[in-house]
């Protein structure tokens, strides 16, 4: 039997989780104090995951970066990945929350969508 | 002069949500001014995952969690200027801002709500001695130009300060290619929230050295290096625990100060605990009229709980607009909308008539000690309070299984059972109007830590 | 060929540079730093002091009294901040009382005017924060604080308008007698020059020593400061200094022109002449002694600290004249304290010698005044409106602290000898000098200057050199 240790990070009660494991098999769950950390733990000991944030460049707009994030969790380890499909990543203005930038980033089946509206940069004045 | 009901000065999260608040609470009359180029904020470079757990439900990032507010201020009609400095408010209400197109003006408000958040602590402010190149940031200054701007501030990174914006640049500028060598913390607990820790260092491997801190800075044009050491229970460096990091940035992460020149210039009294306003139940401040929400008041962990106390802060001022409205000229009464959000609130001022009869009008004084280093609010008159008050503090260490407990005069009333309070992460307790007036002759509300 | 070469663009450089800009000849002033100001005037204590401090019948003694006297004119034609805030000098006890009247003394000796001695009681009804231990003390009214960068700026926009040439980032290397005077060695070439003023600060004894065979020596003195929130500025009105020790005039506190509150200096002596990096124990020092003059210092409100390095010549006064073995080299060197207060009247001495002896005519269209940057926060509104109206740049606030408005950085950017860097900013405008030093405007300003200078981001400077501010893009090296 294998005691693993966390603190989960669904929210900031960050609540210190115990799982108990036999091999790659969970046997119980305790410390958490809703569903989500179960959930959590269960995830974080045999498939770990986080959704990413980052930025990309935008051509246009009234701003020159744009914020995106992994639509949902990828798993832990393909993060440098997904953030090497993104070093070269330009979109055009205008840019809408939720616009998808790049698909199945990394070969997650996740896509990456914007989460900031750029608008197009309208000519100056003087 | 221009008119408004309710002037909002700062349009961040705690000024959007106010706003909504005070307009669903029947007022029209309202005006947000912002001194940056767009609504939101410093969410809109909080480009992480992470906010909205309690307001929606979902996770959101900072700019989305933005955007559900912005739209809200949109759709709801209410007016605001952007690029526009608020230079000061006077006694009486008169609020005098700039913009380019406009010049300087002066906007007679009724009510104003205090909403222009915090700032950095600077390096400064620690004493922190050695060299003054280029190349030392604060987190959030850094967070700016990597997230908005896309430019690197540098390579190799130290960093100073467990705060939230520390760890959270920690992840970003990995992430975007910069080796972060190490997170220095003065205490010996992290400031920042725990999932933060999890994920910003021990996800890549980011050291945490708690009771350290940076004693020396080198490099006479760029950071070259800094120097950390061990630090006493005093907070004092211990010779011999020196050690030498290349780098060529420091980011400092050491603190943030709720931005008050604005409150302390009109008279606003500070709490000097917290560096925000002193407010009774109704976020208002000495100055009647006047209220303060969000960092301005007292800086948060989490944006849901400044859109909650925003909210209270709105529909404070707009009550306060009706009840001016109500008892002054009649021609101001026009303020009062009839569609239902109107109606609803008309009720409710006339409840507040009603229990103002019934209640002995009084204040009593909320007392931190033992352990509590402050309360929000400071005072609070039962014959104005809500159904439910939710009293927000900070804890001055970290306590496992302790209780958190108020006393009604002498009478222990609250006592709560918690795993952990830790200075990082703010705590509350929920008073209700009910228990309050089962204490007419009540003075004070004592908050303690308690180990039993 | 230049008539005459000046190394050093501080403020003595500066004041040369003015007043001998009144005459018919060519000036250049050759700075290593990417700006004026850039060494010991930019980080001292900004005291113009009154004049009894230094030995009678000195050279620091006669031109602070001098300095103090033009000061006030200075200001207004050359449009700086200067404020006549007077000074006290504690003494805590009566044991100590003969050394506070062998300055006063000393003082009516060097030709101090309206010096008093004030007893406790005088002494705590004008300054209420001053320790209780106070017993008596001197008090000088005559005394001020200038803006250091602001005095330095606007002598060299003056110098400039009236023709002399900056050269900057350009360090003199070596310096060789020639022919017709001296020929400079530089990062950016050779400069020829009939005379030379060697007005380098803490380097002033290299360059003396390359020239001639009786050698000075000059000490760089370290000194520690903090400086404290506006909030605190009005903590004490005049500058509060303790009686002096042997090495210097010890921890002062002081308002600022500005009005924030400044404390210190410390003094050691350092062997590195770029080493200004503040110390642990300099700054606690410099806490703990202030403590010692003023009460209830609200020390939380410190905002940055700084060192800056006093260039003290072993002889312990001012050297300004012709070197003896080097015909028309001419000192200016051991600037250190009352330096700051004694500029305008070292600008007329080591004008006045070379006008003697290159024999100099005036100019007859010599402009002797400058208008420094517009400050809005001093009009009304309604003449904030017509300049706002006429460019919308002064109604766009950069730096929240200090309320600077793009337009005034504009200004500093685009006037003679304009900054070009973040610092270059600040010192101009105090863009970045507030109680958040720089963090929200710093991008901003740099934008600004990349759009005004038509720099690129990358190359954008705090103070110049390898000072960069950003080193790249997000992800260029993924």
């Amino acid at each position: 039997m294998e005691i693993k240790n966390l603190i989960c990070i669904n929210c900031p009660m960050g609540c210190a989780l115990t799982v108990e494991m036999e091999g790659q098999e969970v046997v119980s769950v305790s410390g958490n104090t809703c569903k989500r950390g179960d959930t959590y733990a269960r995830k974080e000991v045999t498939n770990p995951t986080r959704i990413v944030t980052s930025t990309v460049r935008v051509a246009g707009g009234e701003a020159d970066m744009v914020s995106v994030k992994t639509k949902e969790d990828i798993p832990k380890g393909k993060i440098a990945e997904c953030i090497k499909a993104l070093k070269d990543v330009q979109v055009q203005a205008p840019v809408y929350i939720g616009d998808v930038i790049v698909t199945d980033i990394a070969g997650t089946g996740v896509d990456i969508v914007a989460t900031k509206n750029i608008e197009l940069t309208l000519p100056l004045l003087g | 002069m221009i008119n408004y009901d309710i002037v909002i000065v700062g349009g961040g999260p705690a000024g959007l949500a106010a706003a909504v608040c005070a307009k669903q609470n029947g007022i029209d009359s309202i005006l947000i001014l912002e001194r940056d180029k767009e609504l939101g904020g410093i969410l809109n470079q909080c480009i992480h995952n992470g906010f909205g757990l309690h307001t929606f439900k979902e996770e959101l990032t900072g700019p989305e969690y933005a955007d559900r507010f912005i739209r809200q201020v949109k759709d709801l009609g209410i007016e605001y200027k952007l690029n526009t400095m608020v230079m000061e408010v006077s006694q009486d209400k008169i609020v005098t801002a700039m913009n380019r197109e406009e010049g300087m003006f002066g906007i007679q408000a009724k009510s104003v709500i205090l909403a222009m958040g915090c700032r950095e602590r600077p390096r400064g402010a620690l004493n922190i001695p050695g060299y003054r190149p280029a190349g030392i940031y604060s987190a959030g200054t850094a967070q700016r130009l990597v997230n908005m701007e896309g430019y690197m501030p540098g390579r190799e990174v130290v960093i100073l300060g467990s705060g939230d914006i520390g760890l959270i640049m920690a992840r970003r500028m990995t992430l975007e290619g910069a080796k972060v060598k190490v997170v220095a913390e003065l205490m010996p607990y992290s400031g920042g929230l725990k999932r933060n820790i999890v994920q910003c260092l021990d996800d890549y491997g980011i050291p945490l050295k708690l009771s350290h801190t940076v004693v020396d800075i080198k490099g006479k044009e760029r950071v070259e290096g800094i120097t950390l050491a061990q630090v006493d229970e005093n907070n004092r460096p211990i010779p011999g625990t020196e050690e030498f990091y290349t780098c060529d940035t420091l980011l400092l992460s050491v603190g943030l100060i709720p931005e008050n020149e604005i409150s302390r210039g009109m008279g606003v009294e500070i709490n000097p605990v917290t560096s925000g306003p002193k407010v009774n139940e109704s976020l208002e401040t000495n100055m009647e009229g006047v209220f303060a929400c969000g960092n301005v008041l007292h800086v948060h962990d989490l944006v849901d709980f400044v859109s909650e106390e925003a909210a209270a802060a709105g529909r404070n001022a707009a009550a306060y607009v009706k009840a001016a409205a109500g008892s002054g000229n009649p021609a101001d009464s026009d303020t009062v909308s009839t569609d239902a959000a109107g109606e609803q609130s008309t009720d409710n001022s006339g409840a507040v008539e009603v229990i103002k009869d019934t209640i002995e009008a009084h204040e009593i004084r909320l007392i931190p000690t033992a352990g509590v280093r402050y309360t929000v609010p400071s005072t609070i008159r039962p014959d104005h309070m809500d159904e439910n008050l939710t009293v927000r503090f900070r804890v001055g260490s970290v306590y496992k299984n302790c209780y958190v407990s108020a006393y009604f005069d002498d009478e222990r009333v609250i006592h709560r059972k918690r795993q952990v309070v830790a200075p990082g992460e703010m705590e509350e307790l929920k008073l209700t109007k009910e228990q309050i007036l089962q204490y007419p002759k009540l003075k004070t509300i004592t908050f303690k830590v308690e180990e039993e | 060929m230049y008539d005459v070469i000046i190394i050093g663009a501080g403020v003595c450089g500066a004041a040369i540079a003015r007043e001998l800009s009144r005459y018919q000849v060519k000036i250049c002033v050759l700075e290593k730093d990417e700006d004026v100001c850039c060494g010991t005037s930019k980080a001292n204590s900004a005291i113009v002091h009154a004049g009894y401090d230094a030995v009678t019948g000195s050279l620091k003694a006669k031109l602070n009294v001098r300095g103090n006297e033009k000061m006030g004119e200075l200001a207004k034609e050359l449009d700086f901040p200067f404020e006549r805030n007077g000074s006290l000098v504690l003494c805590l006890s009566e044991e100590e009382m003969p050394g506070l009247q062998a300055l006063y003394d000393r003082g009516i000796a060097n030709g101090v005017k309206e010096l008093r001695i004030l007893n406790r009681e005088e002494v705590l009804q004008m300054e209420p924060n001053v320790t209780d231990q106070v017993y008596a003390a001197l008090y000088a009214p005559t005394a001020g604080i200038v803006c250091p960068f602001g005095l330095n700026i606007a002598l060299a926009e003056n110098a400039y308008a009236n023709g002399v040439e900056f050269q900057f980032n350009t360090e003199v290397t070596e310096i060789h007698k020639s022919e017709e005077g001296y020929e400079l060695q530089t990062g950016k070439g050779v400069f020829h020059a009939r005379y030379v003023v060697n007005a380098a600060g803490v380097y002033a004894d290299k360059f003396h020593n390359m020239v001639s065979d009786k050698k000075i020596h000059i000490t760089a003195r370290r000194g520690d400061y903090c400086l404290l929130d506006k909030e605190a500025g009005s903590h004490v009105r005049k500058t509060i200094f303790a009686l002096p020790g042997k090495l210097g005039k010890g921890i002062l506190v002081t308002p600022t022109v500005h009005g924030n509150l400044l404390i210190g200096p410390t003094a050691v002596n350092v062997e590195d002449k770029e080493g200004i990096n503040t110390t642990a124990e300099g700054l606690s020092q410099v806490l703990e002694k202030a403590g010692m003059s003023v009460k209830n210092i609200p020390t939380r409100q410190v905002i940055t600290s700084f060192a800056g390095l006093r260039a003290h010549e072993d002889g312990n006064d001012f050297i300004i004249g012709e070197v003896e073995d080097a015909k028309g080299f001419i000192d200016c060197a051991g600037i250190e304290s009352p330096g700051i207060a004694s500029c305008p009247a070292i600008g007329e001495m080591a004008a006045g010698l070379l006008k003697e002896k290159m024999g100099l005519k005036e100019k007859d269209n010599f402009i002797s005044t400058r208008q420094g940057i517009k400050n809005p926060s001093l009009l009304s509104m309604e003449e904030r409106n017509a300049l706002i109206k006429e460019n919308p740049a002064y109604g766009n606030i950069i730096c929240r602290c200090e309320m600077v408005t793009e337009g005034e950085i504009i200004d500093a950017i685009r006037r003679p000898l304009g900054a070009r860097s973040l610092d270059g900013v600040k010192r101009r405008t105090r863009a970045g000098m507030g109680r958040c030093q720089s963090g929200f405007c710093s991008p901003r300003t740099m934008e600004i200057l990349a759009r005004e200078c038509n720099m690129n981001m990358f190359d954008i400077t705090k103070s110049g050199g390898d000072s960069k501010l950003v080193v790249g893009t997000n992800k260029d090296t993924v």
